[in-house]
C-alpha cells in the first residue's frame, strides 16, 4: 500500500505539472490566434514561458544540488545569443523556421552547457559556496563580452570582431548580427507559444525525470549530506557537475527561445537582476517544487504588468517577500508554528467532515 | 608503495581466522593534528569475517581511526591495507568501493530522502542505469528502479524498517535513524563495515535487537565487522577480539576475556572514572 502511495505522489506531481502547461497553452492558444488577447499580453507569452524554463531549470540548481547559482542570466545570455547567430546563419539554407529555431535552440543549448562545464569543473570540487561568487562573475562577464563582441555573416560564413562592425570585412551583402552593445540585430522572430510550451514540457521531462533516477539520488543525496554520500561510493564532482550542466543547458535553450521573440535583444537584459528575478521565482515557489517554480513564475511576471503603477518598486516588494520567505522557511520556530497551524487546520476540516457524514 | 610488514598476527582474535589473510590491515597508524598527536601507532588486523571492537575512554581516538581507514583523514604515518590493497591515494568514496562502509557517530542520513531512498542511494554502484536512462525513465530505466526497489526493501525488511519506507529519513526516531545507517551502509555491498557507536541513544531492548542483527549481518553477508562502542555488556558479548584504544594509542588486543582481566585496559577505564 505504501508502495503505491509513493508512485501515484510521484504521478500525481507530473499530472500537475505537464497538466498546468497544456492547460495555459490549450486555453491561451485560441485567445491568442482569435486576436482577443491584445499586444501586449499577447507578445509576452513566449518571455514567459522562457522564465518558466529558467525557473525550472534553476530548481535543479538550487533546489535539488543545493548549490546558489547567481548567474542564471549568464548561461540564458550565452544561448540567447549563440542561438541567433545559429538561426541567421542558417536562413539561407533552412527554410522552415519551425527547424530553424529547433536547431538553434539545440545549439544555444549546447554552448551554454559548456560553458555550465567550463565554471563547473574547477569550482564544483571545492567544499563551500564557491558556485554563487563565481557565477556572479560570470554573469557579468559575459553580459561585457557580448557587449563589445561584433559578429556578421556574408557569403564567405561568420566574422567575429572585438571592435567594431567596419573590422568585420564584411561584403556587400553581409549582415550584422550582433552589433556590440546594441546586442543582436535584426533578428527573425520565429519564436512561437507553441515552441516555448513544447519547451516547458521538454525541461519538465528532463528534470522531473532526473530527479526520480540513479542520478537524481545521488544528487539529492550530496546536498543532504555530502561526506554520507562520499561514503557509500558516490563520486561528488561528477554529479554535481551533471546537475549543473543540464541546469545550465536548460537555461542556454530558454535564451535561445527568450531572444527570437524580439527583432533585437541586448546583453544587458540577461544581467544580476535577471538571475536574481529568476531565484525569487525558485525560492518563492518553493525548493525542490517544480510545479511551485511554474505558478510563481506566471503570477510574478505577470504581477508588474497588471500593477504598473508601482512598477518602480518590483524590485523592493520582492526583495521584501523574498526576505520574509527566506526568514520563515528558515526560522525553526515559524516553522514549528506553522506545522501545528496547518496540523489544526487539517483536524478541524477532517473533524468537520466527519461530523457531517 | 610500502610493503606491509607481516604481522604477528593474522587478526585480533588469530584463531578465528587463521587460514584466511585478514580483510584489512593497518601497520603503525598515526595521525598528527597542527603538531598534536591524536592517534600513533596503531597495528591492527581484522579477520573475514570476524567481529572486532574499538574500545577507549572519550577522545581516545576511536573515530579517528575510522576517519582514517575510510580516507577522511589522510594518515600522517602508517599503511593501511584493504583485502590486500593500500588505500592510500584513494578518494573516500573509491575506499567506499574497494569494500569499506560506515556508520557515523553523530548520525549522517539524507534527511531530506525517503527511507527507502536512502537505502537506493546506498545502492548507487550496483544500480546499471545511464544517465540517458536518468533522464528519459526509458532504455531500461524500469528494470533498473525495480531491481533497486527491491534490494532496498530487502535491506529495510532486515532491519524493521520496512514499514517506514517512504517517510522521509530525518523523521525517523534516534533508533531506527541508526539502523537505517547501518541498512545504508550494508547496502554498498561492503567487505568490513566499521559501525561507530552503533548502541548509542538505544534502550536495553533495541540494543539487543541490534547485537541480535550485527551478528545475522556478518552471518549472512560473511563480512566483518569493526565497530566502537562505550556499552561494554555489548562490547564483551558480541565481540571476538577487542582493540583498546588509550590517548592515541593501542594498550591492549585480545578476546573479550583477555580485555577484561588486563590491568592497563581496567587502569585506563577506571583511571577514568576516578577523575570523574
Ligand atoms: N579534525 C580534527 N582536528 C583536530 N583534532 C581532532 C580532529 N579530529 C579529532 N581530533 C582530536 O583527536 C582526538 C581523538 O578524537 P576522536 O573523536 O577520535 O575520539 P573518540 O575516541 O572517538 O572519542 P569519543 O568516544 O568521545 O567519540 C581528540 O582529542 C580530538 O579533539
Ligand atoms: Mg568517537
Amino acid at each position: 500500500m505504501a508502495r503505491k502511495k509513493k508512485i501515484s505522489s510521484f504521478a500525481v506531481n507530473n499530472i500537475k505539472c505537464y497538466g498546468l502547461v497544456i492547460l495555459a497553452f490549450l486555453v491561451l492558444m485560441p485567445l491568442q490566434s482569435a486576436g482577443v488577447l491584445n499586444n501586449s499580453v499577447s507578445g509576452q507569452l513566449v518571455p514567459i514561458c522562457a522564465y518558466v524554463v529558467m525557473a525550472i531549470s534553476l530548481n535543479l540548481t538550487v533546489g535539488y544540488l543545493g548549490e546558489l547559482s547567481l548567474g542564471h542570466a549568464g548561461f540564458m545570455s550565452v544561448g540567447a545569443f549563440t542561438g541567433v547567430i545559429t538561426a541567421v546563419a542558417l536562413s539561407q539554407s533552412v527554410a522552415a523556421p519551425e527547424l530553424r529555431l529547433l536547431v538553434s535552440i539545440i545549439v544555444g543549448g549546447l554552448f551554454a552547457g559548456v560553458a555550465g562545464l567550463i565554471i563547473g569543473i574547477p569550482v564544483l570540487r571545492l567544499k563551500g559556496d564557491y558556485l554563487a561568487i563565481v557565477t556572479l562573475a560570470f554573469g557579468e562577464i559575459i553580459k561585457n563580452i557580448i557587449n563589445c563582441l561584433y559578429v556578421g555573416i556574408d557569403a564567405s560564413g561568420l566574422h567575429f570582431s572585438m571592435k567594431n562592425t567596419n573590422e568585420l570585412n564584411l561584403d556587400a551583402a553581409g549582415k550584422v548580427i550582433l552589433n556590440g552593445p546594441q546586442g543582436a540585430v535584426g533578428i527573425t522572430k520565429i519564436a512561437t507559444f507553441g515552441a516555448a510550451i513544447l519547451l516547458i514540457l521538454f525541461a519538465l521531462f528532463i528534470v522531473l525525470n532526473l530527479v526520480h533516477s540513479k542520478t537524481g539520488r545521488a544528487v539529492s543525496a550530496i546536498r543532504d549530506n555530502r561526506i554520507a554520500a562520499e561514503s557509500v561510493g558516490i563520486g561528488v564532482t561528477r554529479y554535481k557537475l551533471t546537475a549543473f550542466i543540464i541546469s545550465a543547458m536548460l537555461a542556454g535553450m530558454a535564451g535561445a527561445l527568450y531572444a527570437q521573440n524580439f527583432s533585437t535583444v541586448a546583453a544587458q537584459k540577461f544581467d544580476f537582476n535577471l538571475s536574481i528575478l529568476i531565484l525569487v521565482f525558485v525560492v518563492l515557489g518553493g525548493m525542490r517544487n517544480i510545479f511551485g517554480s511554474i505558478i510563481a513564475t506566471a503570477i510574478l511576471y505577470m504581477l508588474p504588468e497588471l500593477l504598473r503603477g508601482i512598477a518602480d518598486y518590483r524590485m523592493l516588494i520582492y526583495a521584501i517577500i523574498l526576505i520574509a520567505v527566506m526568514l520563515l522557511t528558515n526560522n525553526m520556530k515559524v516553522r514549528a508554528f506553522i506545522d501545528t497551524a496547518m496540523a489544526n487546520i487539517k483536524g478541524k476540516l477532517a473533524g468537520r467532515k466527519g461530523g457531517n457524514s | 608503495m610500502t610493503k606491509m610488514v607481516p604481522l604477528p598476527s593474522k587478526s585480533i582474535v588469530p584463531e578465528r581466522d587463521a587460514e584466511h589473510e585478514p580483510i584489512l590491515e593497518t601497520h603503525r597508524l598515526g595521525i598528527d593534528f597542527g603538531g598534536l598527536t591524536a592517534v600513533d601507532e596503531v597495528t591492527l588486523a581484522i579477520g573475514r569475517t570476524e567481529i572486532s571492537g574499538l574500545i577507549g575512554p572519550n577522545g581516545a581516538g576511536k573515530t579517528t581511526v575510522f576517519n582514517m581507514l575510510t580516507n577522511v583523514y589522510k594518515p600522517t604515518r602508517g599503511d593501511i591495507m584493504l583485502d590486500g590493497k593500500p588505500t592510500q591515494g584513494k578518494s573516500v568514496a573509491q575506499v567506499s568501493r574497494m569494500g569499506i562502509a560506515r556508520t557515523f557517530q553523530n548520525i549522517r542520513l539524507f534527511d531530506q530522502m525517503s527511507v527507502l531512498d536512502n537505502v537506493k542511494v546506498g545502492l548507487h554502484n550496483d544500480i546499471h542505469q545511464s544517465l540517458l536512462a536518468s533522464v528519459t525513465h526509458a532504455f531500461g530505466f524500469r528494470k533498473s528502479e525495480k531491481e533497486a526497489n527491491e534490494r532496498a526493501l530487502e535491506f529495510l525488511s532486515f532491519f524493521n524498517l520496512d514499514k517506514f519506507a517512504y517517510q522521509k529519513a530525518g523523521s525517523l526516531p534516534y533508533g531506527e535513524q541508526r539502523r537505517l545507517e547501518i541498512a545504508r551502509a550494508l547496502a554498498t555491498e561492503p567487505k568490513i563495515i566499521l559501525l561507530d557507536e552503533p548502541a548509542a541513544g538505544m534502550n536495553p531492548s533495541e540494543t539487543a535487537e541490534l547485537m541480535e542483527n550485527i551478528r545475522k549481518i556478518r552471518d549472512k553477508y560473511r563480512i566483518a565487522v569493526l565497530l566502537i562502542e562505550h556499552d561494554m555488556s555489548l562490547v564483551m558479548n558480541l565481540c571476538e577480539g577487542i582493540c583498546v584504544l588509550d590517548h592515541g594509542k593501542v594498550i591492549a588486543k585480545g578476546t573479550p576475556d583477555e580485555i577484561k582481566s588486563n590491568p592497563k585496559v581496567i587502569e585506563a577505564y577506571l583511571g577514568k572514572k576516578k577523575e570523574k
